[in-house]
C-alpha cells in the first residue's frame, strides 16, 4: 500500500495556504471530491483482503477526517475574515446629524392650569367652565353689581354693540336690552353663578379660563387668564379660605415657607372681602415667592382677591344664605405662572413665538401629578 | 386719594409714626399706594440771604448776587428774577441739588461769562405752587443755612386707594376716623368757624325733582373778596395733587378733600331768577368748567336759573357762572343727588370729576347742613362778606339702617373670636349705635352696610385680619376622587398628544382684525364684533382658530423662523339661536415653512403637504377618541383651503369632525404669508362622546387562530376615481373574509392609457374556521375584481 502521508501533508499545506473560499473549495474537491485522492484511496479498500482492509481503513478514514476538519476550520476563518472586511466596508460617519424629530411643547398657561386642577382635585375641587361671551346678568348683576354700581366702572368692559345702545362706550342705563346685554366676561366669577345655579350646594369648584379687560400696557393685556375658586358649604369661614390659599400656594410654588397676609378690601360679590398678599424676596432682580413679607429683604405682593361670598349672591342663585355660606377667590394664572417659572413679559405669552414656547413651554410628558410633583422636572 | 401727614393731624390727635400710620391704613383696608416725602425732593435747598445784587455786565435782565449760605464765604449766583434784591431771604439750590420741577441737577457754571454757583428758586421750580414771577421771598426771621424742607414744614404725603364702597373715606376726616377706630389716636371734633347771618336768602332755591335731587341747601354771601388762598390751605391742596386756583374755588375743593363733601359756589351776578335743581330738557346744552360743551338729555339732573343751565348736577359746574377774581357775591350749593342718576349721567357724558366720584358712591346725607355751615364760616373768615340765612330745599335720606346682629357671626363667618365688648367698641368708634340687644344703627354715611356680614367685615378689619388663623378645609375620606369631566380629560390628552407630535402650543388672542376674521367666516354667519375694541386688530371674536395661528406664523416668518409648527386648543365664538354665545372647543394647527431642512441625506428642504395635514388630523382625532376608521374623507374644507388639496373628515355625510389640507393662495395673501402652508382644524364639539364602559374596559383579546394571507391586485381606473372609492368597493366585495385593503402603489405614465391611472391594492384575507382552498381564494378574487369593475376599474394584465 502506498504511503499517503506526503499527500496528506501537501493537502494540509494547500488548505492552510488557501486565501479564498474558492481556493479552499478547489483543495476540498482535490482531496475529498468524488475523484479526489482520498476518495480514490477509499475506493481501493474494496479490492483489499479483509486483513489488509482492517489495517488500511482506519488510517484512510482518519486521514479523511483530518483533512475535512482542516477544511472546516479554514472555511470558518475565511468567512469571519470576509464578514469583517464587509463590515469594515460598511462603516458610516455617525457624527452626521440624524433626521430631525421635532419636539413640541405645552404652553405654560396650560401647564399651570393642569397643575391647578391637580392640586385642587386633591382638595375635592372640580373644574368648572362657562362662556367667555357673557351676559350682563351673570357678569355683574348676579354678582351684586347692578346697573348703577360704581364698581362696574373699574372693570374696563368690552361690550358687543347690538347690546350696548349708547354706542358701547360703557354700560347703558336705559335697560332697553336689560340683562341680556352681551359682553366679554371681565372675570371668571360668572362661572360661580352658573355652577351654583346648576349644581346647588355644597359645591367646591375652580374655574380657570380666559377673561378680558380693555387695558393694555407693559403688565396688562386685553386678554388674560384667571382662576376662580368657590366653596359653598355650611360652616365655612375666612380661616378656611386662608388655609386653602396657603395650602394651594405651598403645593404650587413647592415650598413650605409661604406666608400670606390678608388685607381688607372690597368686591361687591364678597363680604367680608380680603386681598391676599404673599411674602417674597428679590433675588437677582426677580421676585421669588416665599418668606415673610416683613422680614429683611422681603416684601408683600398682591396675588388675588377673595372673601366670603356675599349673601346677596347666594340669594341670586336661589340658595338660602341662612343655610349656606362659603368663600370665593380669584387669581391671575399668567401672573402665578410668571412667578413660578420666571417669565417677565406677559405679552410674550400670546405671541406664538416657537423660540419662547420651546424655552418656557413643557414637555408633553411633564403631566403634573401629585405623586411626581406638580412642578416641571429639570 | 392723597393727603399729607400734617393734614391728617388736623383731624387725628396721634403720636404714631409714619410707618405705624401706613401699616394701619393697609391693615384696615385703606391700601397705601405710595408714600412720598417732599423733604427728599427738597434736599440740597437751603434758606439763604441775598447780600448784594448788581446788574449783570452783559445781560439786561440778569443780576449777579452774592448770597450768604450760612457757612463759609458768600457764593456768587446769577439770577434772572426781577424781585431779587439785597437784604431779602430766599431759597438757594447749591450745585448738586436736583430741581424738582425739571429733574435737572444744578452745577457750577458761567452765565454770560459770569460764574454762578447755584440758583435762587421760584415756587414753581420747587413744585410748591404755580407762581413763577420771581424767586421765593421768605420772612426776615427765616434761619439762614437751615434746610428749606425743614423750615417749610413739608410733610410726607400718603396716597391711599379708596375702594368704591367707602366714599366716607374720600375725605381726610373719614380716614382719620378709621385710624382712630383702629387705635391710632383720637378723632378731633370738626371746628366750625362762627359767623353771623343777616337776613333771608335773597335768591329762591328749589328742587323740582325730589328723586334726582332730594335736598338742595344753599345761601348767599355778599361782599366777598376772592384772591389767593392762604398758605396752609394751598399746602394741603397741593399735597392732594389739587392745583390752587382761587380762594373761593380752593375752599370748595378743601371741603371735598377734607370732608368728602362736594360743594359749588356760583357768582351771584351771573345768575338770574330762581335757582332750581331739575331734569335737563332734551338737547339742552351747557358749557362746563372744563371748557367743553355738553348736550344733555331728560334723564340728567342740572342746576339752572331762569335763563340757562349752570351746573351738571353733582358732576361739573358751568363756565358762565363760575367765580372769578371780580366776584363779590356768591351763592353756595350743598346738595344731595341720587347716586345712581349721577353715575348714569357721568357715564353717558363720559365726564369724570372728583365730585361725581363722591356723589355716585354716596356722600354723607348727615353732613349737608354741617357742610354748608363749615363752607360759609370759612368763606366769611377768609374772604369776608355777609352771609344770608340758609335755604333748605327738600331733605336728604334720613332713615338709618338698623341691623340685628349676632356677635357669634364674627367667628362663624370671619373665623376669628372677638369678645363682644370689643365688637361693640369697634362699631361704636366707627359711628354705629349699638343697643343693649345688639340692634345696630348704621351711620347714614355708610351706604355700604347692608347686613350682618358687613358688620363682621367692620369688626374683623379693625380687629385685624392677621388674627384670622388658618383652618383646614374638611376633606372627604380616602384617596381623592377624579374631578375632571370627559371633555376636560379629552382636551388634556389632545393637548399633550399634539405637543408630542412636534407642535408647539400657542395661545393667541380671541379677537382678530376684521379682514382676517371675515376671510374665515362661513356663509351668512355674523361674527361677534366688539363695540369698543382696544384696537382695530382686536375687534372680531374668532370664528376659527387658524387666523390667530397664521398671524403668529407671519410674525415668526418675519423674525426669520424657517418653520412654524403651532397648535392652539381654544374656543370659536358663534351665536346661539337665543342670542347667547355658542362657544365651540376647537383645535387648530398650522404647519408653515420647512417640514424638513435641507440635509446631507435628504437633499433639498421640503415643505409640508396635504398628507402631513391628513396624518396630523387623523392621529389627533384618534387621541380625541373619534372613530378614525369610520371617518369619510370628503371635500368642502372651506374656501380658505386649496380646492384640490383639502378635505374634511366626517362621521356620516353631515358630521364634520375636522378639516385639513393646504391653504388657498388667496388666504396666504390675506395673511401675507409665503406658501405653501398646511392647516388643520379639529371640531372637538362634533366628536361623539364615548359611551361609558360597563364591566371591563376592553373586550377579551382573541387573536385569529389561522394566519391571514395577502393578495395584490393592480387596477386601471379612471383618473378622477378616488382611491377611497376603489378601496371601499374592494372591501365591500367580501365583508367576511377581507379584513384590510390598502393602496401600495399609484402610477401613471408609460403603459397606462391617457385618462387612466394604475392603483395597486394589497388585500388582507383572514380565514375564519378553515384555511382557504384555491377555489375559495379564486372566488374572493373574482368578487374583488367584479366589485372594482363597478367603479370602472379593470384588472391590469
Amino acid at each position: 500500500m502506498t504511503d499517503l502521508t506526503p499527500q496528506k501533508e501537501a493537502a494540509l499545506a494547500a488548505i492552510a495556504a488557501a486565501d479564498t473560499l474558492e481556493a479552499l473549495d478547489v483543495e476540498r474537491v482535490a482531496a475529498l471530491g468524488k475523484k479526489g485522492w482520498v476518495s480514490l484511496a477509499l475506493k481501493t479498500l474494496g479490492g483489499m483482503s479483509p486483513e489488509e482492509r482492517q489495517e488500511a481503513a482506519p488510517a484512510i478514514q482518519a486521514m479523511r477526517a483530518d483533512i475535512a476538519a482542516a477544511i472546516e476550520e479554514k472555511k470558518g476563518a475565511l468567512e469571519t475574515a470576509a464578514l469583517e472586511a464587509q463590515l469594515a466596508n460598511e462603516t458610516i460617519d455617525l457624527t452626521l446629524p440624524a433626521p430631525d424629530q421635532p419636539k413640541g411643547s405645552v404652553h405654560p398657561v396650560s401647564q399651570v392650569m393642569d397643575e391647578l386642577a391637580e392640586i385642587f382635585a386633591d382638595l375635592g375641587f372640580a373644574v368648572a367652565t362657562g362662556p367667555e361671551i357673557e351676559d350682563d346678568w351673570h357678569n355683574f348683576t348676579a354678582l351684586n353689581m347692578d346697573e348703577s354700581h360704581p364698581a362696574r366702572a373699574m372693570h374696563d368692559t368690552f361690550y358687543f354693540p347690538d347690546s350696548a345702545p349708547d354706542g358701547g362706550q360703557s354700560a347703558s342705563s336705559s335697560g332697553a336690552v336689560g340683562q341680556k346685554r352681551m359682553l366679554l366676561r371681565t372675570h371668571t366669577s360668572p362661572v360661580q353663578i352658573r355652577s351654583m345655579k346648576k349644581q346647588g350646594a355644597p359645591i367646591r369648584i375652580i374655574a380657570p379660563g380666559r377673561v378680558y379687560r380693555s387695558d393694555s400696557d407693559a403688565t396688562h393685556t386685553p386678554m388674560f387668564h384667571q382662576v376662580e375658586g368657590l366653596v359653598i358649604d355650611r360652616d365655612i369661614h375666612l380661616g378656611h379660605l386662608k388655609w386653602t390659599l396657603e395650602t394651594f400656594f405651598k403645593a404650587f410654588f413647592e415650598r413650605e415657607d409661604i406666608t400670606l397676609r390678608l388685607r381688607p378690601s372690597y368686591f361687591p360679590f364678597t363680604e367680608p372681602s380680603v386681598e391676599v398678599d404673599v411674602g417674597y424676596s428679590n433675588e437677582g432682580g426677580r421676585r421669588v415667592v416665599g418668606g415673610h413679607g416683613d422680614d429683611e429683604g422681603h416684601d408683600w405682593m398682591e396675588l388675588g382677591g377673595s372673601g366670603m361670598v356675599n349673601a346677596r349672591v347666594i340669594e341670586m342663585v336661589d340658595l338660602d344664605p341662612n343655610e349656606w355660606q362659603g368663600f370665593a377667590f380669584g387669581l391671575g394664572i399668567d401672573r402665578i405662572a410668571m412667578l413660578k417659572y420666571g417669565m417677565n413679559d406677559l405679552r410674550a405669552f400670546f405671541d406664538g413665538d416657537p423660540r419662547w414656547l420651546k424655552h418656557y413651554g413643557f414637555s408633553p410628558f411633564d403631566q403634573p401629578t401629585l405623586s411626581a410633583g406638580v412642578g416641571a422636572r429639570p | 386719594m392723597k393727603f399729607s401727614i400734617t393734614w391728617l393731624k388736623d383731624h387725628l390727635e396721634t403720636e404714631a409714626s409714619l410707618q405705624q400710620i401706613t401699616d394701619t391704613l393697609n391693615a384696615i383696608g385703606l391700601e397705601v399706594e405710595s408714600v412720598e416725602d417732599p423733604a427728599e425732593r427738597l434736599a440740597g435747598f437751603t434758606v439763604a440771604e441775598v447780600l448784594t445784587a448788581e446788574k449783570h455786565p452783559d445781560a439786561d435782565k440778569l443780576q449777579v448776587l452774592t448770597v450768604n449760605t450760612g457757612e463759609g464765604d458768600p457764593l456768587q449766583v446769577v439770577c434772572g428774577a426781577p424781585n431779587a434784591r439785597a437784604g431779602m431771604k430766599g431759597v438757594l439750590g447749591q450745585p448738586g441739588a436736583v430741581v424738582p420741577s425739571n429733574g435737572m441737577q444744578l452745577r457750577k457754571s458761567a452765565i454770560r461769562g459770569v460764574e454762578s454757583n447755584g440758583m435762587m428758586c421760584s415756587v414753581r421750580e420747587l413744585e410748591l405752587g404755580d407762581e413763577h414771577d420771581g424767586i421765593i421771598e421768605l420772612p426776615d426771621d427765616a434761619p439762614v443755612g437751615h434746610s428749606f424742607a425743614d423750615y417749610h414744614g413739608s410733610s410726607p404725603i400718603i396716597d391711599v386707594a379708596i375702594t368704591p364702597n367707602r366714599p366716607d373715606c374720600m375725605g381726610v376726616y373719614g380716614i382719620a376716623r378709621d385710624l382712630a377706630a383702629a387705635g391710632l389716636g383720637t378723632l378731633k371734633p370738626i371746628a366750625f368757624p362762627k359767623f353771623d347771618t343777616a337776613g333771608a336768602c335773597p335768591v329762591e332755591i328749589r328742587t323740582d325733582d325730589r328723586e334726582g335731587c332730594p335736598a338742595f341747601y344753599g345761601r348767599v354771601i355778599k361782599g366777598v373778596k376772592n384772591g389767593p388762598s392762604p398758605d396752609w390751605m394751598q399746602q394741603r391742596l397741593a399735597s392732594a395733587g389739587q392745583r390752587p386756583i382761587s380762594l373761593l374755588v380752593d375752599l370748595t375743593n378743601y371741603l371735598m378733600l377734607a370732608f368728602g363733601r362736594p360743594a359749588h359756589v356760583y357768582d351771584l351776578a351771573k345768575l338770574s331768577g330762581a335757582i332750581v335743581a331739575r331734569r335737563a330738557k332734551e338737547g339742552e346744552q351747557v358749557l362746563a368748567l372744563n371748557e367743553k360743551t355738553y348736550t344733555l338729555d331728560a334723564s340728567m339732573m342740572v342746576i339752572a336759573d331762569d335763563a340757562e343751565v349752570h351746573d351738571i348736577a353733582g358732576i361739573m359746574g358751568g363756565e358762565n357762572s363760575g367765580v372769578s377774581d371780580e366776584t363779590t357775591d356768591v351763592l353756595l350749593e350743598i346738595a344731595y343727588f341720587d347716586p345712581a342718576s349721577i353715575g348714569v349721567t357721568g357715564r353717558k357724558l363720559g365726564l369724570a370729576s372728583d365730585a361725581r366720584t363722591r356723589f355716585e358712591r354716596g356722600v354723607d346725607p348727615d353732613f349737608l347742613e354741617g357742610g354748608l355751615d363749615l363752607l360759609t364760616g370759612l368763606i366769611v373768615e377768609l374772604a369776608g362778606g355777609e352771609a344770608s340765612q340758609a335755604v333748605y330745599a327738600g331733605s336728604p335720606p334720613s332713615e338709618a339702617k338698623v341691623v340685628t346682629f349676632d356677635t357669634g357671626l364674627t367667628a362663624r363667618l370671619g373665623g376669628v373670636d372677638v369678645p363682644a365688648d370689643e365688637q361693640r367698641r369697634i362699631l361704636e368708634s366707627l359711628g354705629f349705635v349699638v343697643s343693649d340687644d345688639w340692634q345696630v344703627t348704621c351711620p347714614l354715611r355708610r351706604h355700604d352696610i347692608e347686613g350682618p356680614a358687613d358688620l363682621v367685615e367692620e369688626i374683623v378689619r379693625i380687629h385685624g385680619l392677621d388674627k384670622v388663623e388658618s383652618v383646614p378645609l374638611p376633606r372627604v375620606e380616602g384617596v381623592a376622587r377624579p374631578t375632571a369631566t370627559p371633555q376636560q380629560i379629552m382636551e388634556r390628552k389632545l393637548r399633550r398628544a399634539a405637543a408630542a407630535s412636534g407642535l408647539d402650543e400657542a395661545i393667541t388672542w380671541s379677537f382678530l382684525p376684521e379682514a382676517e376674521a371675515t376671510h374665515f367666516t362661513e356663509g351668512n354667519i355674523t361674527p361677534w364684533a366688539l363695540a369698543n375694541p382696544i384696537s382695530e386688530d382686536m375687534k372680531v371674536m374668532r370664528p376659527s382658530l387658524l387666523p390667530g395661528l397664521l398671524i403668529a406664523a407671519k410674525r415668526n416668518a418675519d423674525r426669520g423662523a424657517a418653520s412654524t409648527l403651532l397648535f392652539e386648543l381654544g374656543r370659536r365664538y358663534f351665536r346661539a339661536q337665543d342670542g347667547m354665545s355658542d362657544e365651540r372647543a376647537t383645535l387648530g394647527v398650522v404647519l408653515a415653512g420647512e417640514k424638513v431642512q435641507r440635509g446631507w441625506a435628504s437633499g433639498k428642504a421640503a415643505s409640508f403637504d396635504a398628507f402631513d395635514a391628513k396624518a396630523v388630523a387623523q392621529q389627533l382625532l384618534g387621541h380625541a377618541g373619534a372613530p378614525v376608521d369610520k371617518l369619510m374623507v370628503m371635500g368642502e374644507a372651506g374656501e380658505q383651503f386649496h380646492p384640490g388639496q383639502s378635505a374634511t373628515l366626517r362621521l356620516g355625510p353631515k358630521k364634520v369632525l375636522a378639516r385639513f389640507g393646504m391653504l388657498h393662495p388667496a388666504t396666504l395673501k390675506v395673511f401675507d404669508l409665503d406658501g405653501p402652508v398646511a392647516a388643520i382644524e379639529l371640531f372637538l364639539d362634533a366628536i361623539p362622546a364615548k359611551k361609558a364602559v360597563v364591566g371591563f374596559a376592553r373586550p377579551e383579546f382573541t387573536p385569529p387562530a389561522l394566519q391571514a394571507v395577502t393578495r395584490d391586485f393592480a387596477f386601471l381606473v379612471p383618473e378622477e376615481l378616488s382611491a377611497e372609492t376603489l378601496l371601499k368597493a374592494v372591501r365591500g366585495s367580501d365583508k367576511v373574509n377581507i379584513t384590510a385593503a390598502r393602496v401600495f402603489d399609484l402610477f401613471t405614465g408609460q403603459g397606462v392609457p391617457e385618462g387612466k391611472k394604475s392603483i395597486a391594492i394589497e388585500v388582507t384575507l383572514q380565514p375564519q374556521e378553515k384555511s382557504f382552498k384555491d377555489a375559495d381564494l379564486k372566488a374572493i378574487a373574482d368578487a374583488i375584481v367584479a366589485g372594482a369593475a363597478k367603479q370602472g376599474a379593470e384588472l391590469r394584465g
